[in-house]
């Protein structure tokens, strides 16, 4: 199985990744780690004419403490993520979700970037920007612009990020003291998630819950109000339409919603 | 496209289409069929190689992503046609493979977690194998072996 003939054009600095992806239009796509696009394009779902291979830019590889917050590189593998000391105590959320992706080989090649831009709700790192309250830093013609996690995923595998742009950074504040924890649900190892979820101290976020990744408001609303974790579990479904296919029906993702946001919660507090 | 590759030490040149796939420049362009092609999708992990040290599956990687970069596969392990890489050696003695078929992918994963870790426990040993299908033997072997590799190489 091979990819539909396509060009391939290499980019060697983000100015002449712009340009390429400028005069390619809306045929060119960026390939970075290519870990979720070219099984794609091998099964003919893209059919992208023109690939921009951004993986050289070694610049878009880096997780830089600012202080406040914590800069990462759009390019970062999640392996680089999943054993960077700096992540491990700052953002550990991050590091510990980001050695749950995929396999090793995955994790070797797939970027933090890659992954959000492809906006696939049943991605791992989605949901755990979105706990994170992360900004994403894209670079356009016209300059960079600054994206909260909130508003960048639109809809199934559509992102805020413009024909042109393309993403840079990913800038996470330090997250106040508090727990933290990931829990996935799948039926094989290397699987996606059926229902994933990511705790960030009294933030919640879903994994393949709906057509993006999503904040759990009615168990955050809860946790506000004083609820002990299962009883703000109980609300992990609420208001929310996850989709039926081969590896769960909705009302098994809301029981599985209800039950992993419980444990994420219990395990969060016993880390605060 | 020209794409050149140093494959086990040596520099392997070709004109290939834009989307060929590296696990084919490896087979046909360099002649190098122990990696195998299994489910195509990048779940099996039978094509694994490194590629810049690192195991990836080389069904999902297009060749021209590699050029200018070094790959190692199963053949590029041992130090002499009659010699056998520590891997492979714990493989055979632990009889880690039945069809065989999975095994180049195997052993190139493990080659790249003793890489990262030289002391693995048997946990992670099976989850840095999660990426690694074995249709044979119930992984038991598998685990044993890459354990017995890890326990060679280090100094004692």
């Amino acid at each position: 199985m091979i990819p539909a003939p396509f060009t391939y054009q290499r980019a060697w600095s983000i100015d002449e990744a712009l340009e390429l992806v400028a005069r390619g239009g809306e045929d060119a796509k960026f390939l970075a780690g290519g870990h979720s696009l070219l099984p794609l394009m091998k099964l003919r779902l893209a059919v992208p004419e023109i690939l921009i291979d951004i993986g050289r830019l070694r610049e878009l590889s880096y997780i830089r403490d600012d202080g406040n917050h914590i800069a990462v590189g759009a390019l970062t593998s999640h392996h680089d993520l999943a054993t960077s000391g700096l992540l491990a105590s700052a953002l550990p959320l991050l590091a510990h979700a980001a050695g749950q992706v995929g396999d090793p080989q995955v994790r070797h090649r797939g970027t933090i970037g890659g992954s959000l831009a492809h906006a696939d709700p049943a991605s791992d790192l989605p949901a755990v920007i979105l706990a994170l309250d992360a900004t994403l830093v894209a670079r356009g013609p016209s300059g960079s612009r600054e994206i909260g996690a909130g508003v960048f995923f639109r809809g199934l595998f559509e992102s805020a990020l413009e024909p042109g742009e393309l993403l840079t950074e990913i800038c996470i504040p330090r997250p106040q003291p508090g727990g933290w924890s990931f829990q996935k649900f799948t039926k094989r190892a290397i699987d996606w998630a059926i229902v994933g979820v990511a705790v960030q101290g009294s933030s919640v976020a879903l994994v393949n819950m709906g057509q993006t990744p999503l904040r759990a408001s009615a168990v955050e609303r809860a946790l506000a109000s004083g609820a002990g974790p299962a009883d703000a579990a109980a609300h992990a479904a609420e208001g929310l339409t996850p989709s039926s296919d081969l590896n769960a029906s909705s009302g098994y993702r809301e029981h599985l919603a209800r039950i992993l946001v419980s444990r994420a919660l219990e395990e969060s507090v016993s880390r605060a | 496209m020209k794409v050149t590759v140093t494959v086990n030490g040596s520099q392997v040149a070709a004109e290939v289409a834009d989307r060929t796939l590296l696990v084919h420049f490896l087979r046909e362009q360099a002649g190098l069929t122990a990696t195998n092609v299994g489910c195509d999708t990048s779940s099996c992990g039978a094509c694994t190689v490194l590629l810049d040290g690192q195991s990836v599956k080389s069904c999902t990687v297009l060749a021209a992503q590699a050029d200018g970069c070094a790959v190692q596969t199963v053949e590029g392990l041992a130090s002499g046609p009659d010699e056998m890489h520590p891997v492979q050696r714990a493989f055979r003695a632990e009889h880690a493979l039945q069809c065989g078929f999975c095994t180049p992918g195997m052993v190139m994963a493990t080659v790249s977690l003793l890489a990262e870790n030289a002391s693995p426990t048997e946990e992670e040993v099976r989850s840095a194998l999660e990426g690694n299908l074995c249709r044979c033997t119930g992984y038991h072997n598998i685990v044993r072996a890459v354990l017995a590799a890890a326990s060679e190489r280090r100094p004692s």
